[in-house]
């Protein structure tokens, strides 16, 4: 494990004149000038605003790993720009070691080796101290949550987000916005919001459907050292077409470009001296956003899980990704008037064996965990394979799903969607009950069997991909392509919709997909209101059982054309 | 057991997909083409762009009844055509001297993806326009 002193050297800091700085590519100058800091605690006090930023926690309590993934393409106008370069590319681009902690962190490459020198990452507890450390010399300095919170373990699901309230107002979050939270229902999301949140739950792009009225606070504000900042909330726009619109009726959602800049204008005539967008738009759509609107300083980016050691900036805006499920706590000092002068940023990574644990939120998270702790830690397997998530067609967690689904419910085809959520196990980890919730846990879990056309399964492959990999960022939705087992397909990721997909073929015989025959279909995450069918994790842990060990083999079904 | 392309609407990923639901406009608009809906509309005369704002969502939320507003201060009369429906002739907004603003709003229904036109015509005669896509997508996936 690494000592307190390689973790500090590790964690990369930037700091410069805002006013001195080209629009363009900032970033790589950004992280070159990467500094030792004496104490990871001892960022030098600046300016007259701090503010502090998580996101994507996805119910995660404890420290965990999380592979980032080792394809993320981008198109049209990003491609080739962070967040779109994975691996190599990406330690490169930033100036980042090979086999440094940063590149243990912020990439893939190297993961499962160094995940054992540098250890599990995250955990509310050592998030705690840091905010508590930051907040010893900056007690106003503000801390806030991009969203999907409340979704996304064992513990968040059986306690219906609960567990996730209690312990983001003891960390004294001061605003946050939202995503998977409307899949608790919007009776529970409106019982959390009115009786227990501590703090604004925002969303100025939510209206009710009917009059087309706000339903949520659109923004909030605050004071530091006499500077007024105004919090803009902006949810994740398309809710109700990428999960079940039935558990929120009545509820829209959207960009709502216009909606926005007549907001930014409205907190400016009310003397705003910051405009902070708390975003749950994913990066490529805050970058357009950005582009395209008038008067944003900082935009807090979420849902594309995303982590940048450096802010972009895009039309004077600073775009800021902190990543996902705790791994990572951003910290940004500004000298602010009449908008920034200067600023000082750093993507503080929360390695668990260097920062200790706050008392009173671990004593918190055991609380919450005691009542199902003897289930949590059951172990059900063992795997030798690295499982995680991430990565734009499959990964390593959605291939056990698959193969779960093929077996156990005798399907020719399997699909898991796209997510982006579920930590990762390192190989030779046993596999618990909380691991298999930590990539399943959610409130439409069943696995449904149906017949499809192979027709209708390309239309299905087009329309996600086109939600991926659409030249313009407002017409994507942030997950990542549907994960098909048992079927393979070419993807010529720059073509339009409709002719990207080709060469769907079945695995299993090497024969094409027919465009006309019927093939048994199995899948879970339906956002249909009558989806019937066993939950996944179930299934999953059945499967499991049954196989002990569990040996992905590496994964070469889809054939990905970029050129 | 086998599924009509109207029951995947129910039994797979999709939350919704109008794409694949039968319904037919043409009875609305005479079956004319949205070619000569606009010729009728601005008399032959040459379109171009200014002081006209088409607001619509990127993404459908539920094709059926998609929200859209059309703002321009100078205009008489404002006309909407759904450019992928079987029949693209959607509104035509009147506006008076006395108008207090020269914008409206409404729900349409989009068949699949497509763009929605706004074609003003000034007080001057002249004729201006604003164009949107809107995509209509199974969805299902985010996250």
């Amino acid at each position: 494990m690494i000592s307190r002193r390689h973790f500090l050297q590790a964690s990369i800091a930037s700091s410069f004149i805002f006013n001195s700085m080209g629009i363009n590519n900032s970033a790589k100058v950004m992280a070159q000038q990467q500094i030792s800091e004496n104490n990871l605690l001892d960022f030098k006090s600046f300016g007259n605003i701090t503010i502090m930023h998580i996101t994507d926690i996805h119910g995660q309590l404890k420290p965990l790993y999380f592979r980032e993934p080792d394809i993320n393409l981008g198109v049209g106008n990003v491609l080739g720009k962070p967040p779109h370069i994975t691996g190599k590319e990406f330690l490169r681009y930033f100036n980042i070691p090979i086999k440094s902690a940063d590149a243990y962190s912020l990439s893939s490459e190297g993961f499962s080796n160094l995940a054992k020198t540098y250890g599990k990452m995250g955990g509310l507890d050592r998030i705690a101290t840091v905010v508590k450390s930051i907040r010893s010399e900056k007690p106003n300095a503000l801390l806030l949550d991009g969203g999907d919170t409340w979704q996304g373990s064992y513990t968040a699901l059986k306690t219906n987000g609960m567990d996730m309230v209690k312990a983001f107002n003891l960390l004294g979050v001061n605003a946050m916005t939202s995503h998977w939270e409307f899949t608790l229902g919007i009776e529970r999301v409106m019982e959390l919001v009115e009786n227990h949140l501590n703090f604004p739950f925002l969303g100025a792009n939510i209206f009710d459907t009917e009059w087309d009225e706000r339903a949520f606070e659109p923004y909030t504000f605050t004071e530091q050292n006499g500077k007024k900042i105004a919090i803009i909330g902006q949810a994740f726009p398309y809710m109700p077409i990428a999960n079940p619109s039935w558990m929120f009726p009545g509820l829209s959602f959207g960009i709502r470009e216009k909606n926005i800049q007549n907001i930014v204008n409205e907190v400016k005539s009310k003397n705003a001296d910051l405009v902070v967008l708390l975003s749950h738009n994913g990066f490529d759509v805050d970058r357009q956003l950005a582009s395209r609107t008038q008067g944003i300083d900082i935009i807090f980016c979420g849902h594309t899980h995303d982590a940048l050691p450096t802010p972009i900036i895009e039309n004077k805006t600073l775009l800021i990704a902190s990543g996902s499920n705790g791994k990572f706590l951003s910290r940004i000092d500004l000298n602010v008037d009449k908008g920034i002068k200067d600023f000082k940023f750093k993507l503080i990574p929360i390695f668990s064996d260097v920062i200790s644990s706050d008392k009173e939120m671990d004593n918190l998270i055991k609380e919450e965990r005691k009542p199902f702790l003897s289930i949590l830690k059951e172990e059900i397997g063992e795997t030798e394979s690295v499982l995680y998530r991430r990565g734009n067609f499959n990964g390593t967690w959605d291939d056990l799903i698959c193969n779960a689904i093929i077996d156990e419910r005798g399907a020719d085809i399997a699909l898991s969607p796209g997510f982006r959520w579920g930590p990762s196990l390192i190989p030779g980890s046993k596999i618990t009950v909380e691991d298999i919730y930590n990539a399943t846990a959610m409130s439409y879990p069943k696995v449904y069997l149906t017949e499809m056309t192979g027709n209708m399964l390309k239309i299905i492959l087009e329309d996600v991909a086109d939600n991926l990999f659409n030249p313009d960022p407002y017409y994507q939705q942030g997950g990542d392509m549907v994960r098909v087992g048992g079927m393979g397909y070419k993807i010529d990721i720059n073509k339009s919709q409709g002719n990207r997909i080709s060469e769907m073929t079945m695995l299993k015989t090497g024969d094409r997909i027919e465009p006309e025959k019927n093939y048994k279909v199995g899948g879970w995450a339906s956002v249909n209101e009558s989806t019937e069918g066993p939950p996944v994790w179930d299934l999953v842990e059945k499967y499991i059982r049954r196989k002990k060990i569990i040996q992905i083999e590496k994964n070469n079904s889809v054939k990905v054309i970029t050129g | 057991m086998k599924i009509s392309r109207r029951n995947i609407v129910v039994l797979g990923v999709s939350a919704f997909s109008a794409s694949l639901l039968p319904f037919n406009l043409l009875a609305q608009s005479d079956g004319q083409s949205a070619e000569d809906i606009i010729k009728e509309f601005t008399g032959g005369a040459n379109i171009g762009s200014g002081d006209i704002m088409l607001t619509t969502p990127e993404i459908a939320e539920n094709g059926n009844t998609v929200p859209i507003s059309v703002e321009s201060k100078k205009a008489t009369a404002i006309k909407i055509l759904a450019l992928g429906n079987p029949g693209p002739d959607v509104v035509t907004f009147k506006f008076g001297p006395l108008s207090a603003t020269r914008s409206a709003s409404t729900r349409i229904r989009l068949r699949k993806t497509q763009d929605v036109l706004a074609i003003a015509k000034l007080e001057d005669g002249s004729f201006i326009q604003d164009i949107k896509k809107v995509k209509v997508t199974i969805g299902g996936c985010g996250g």
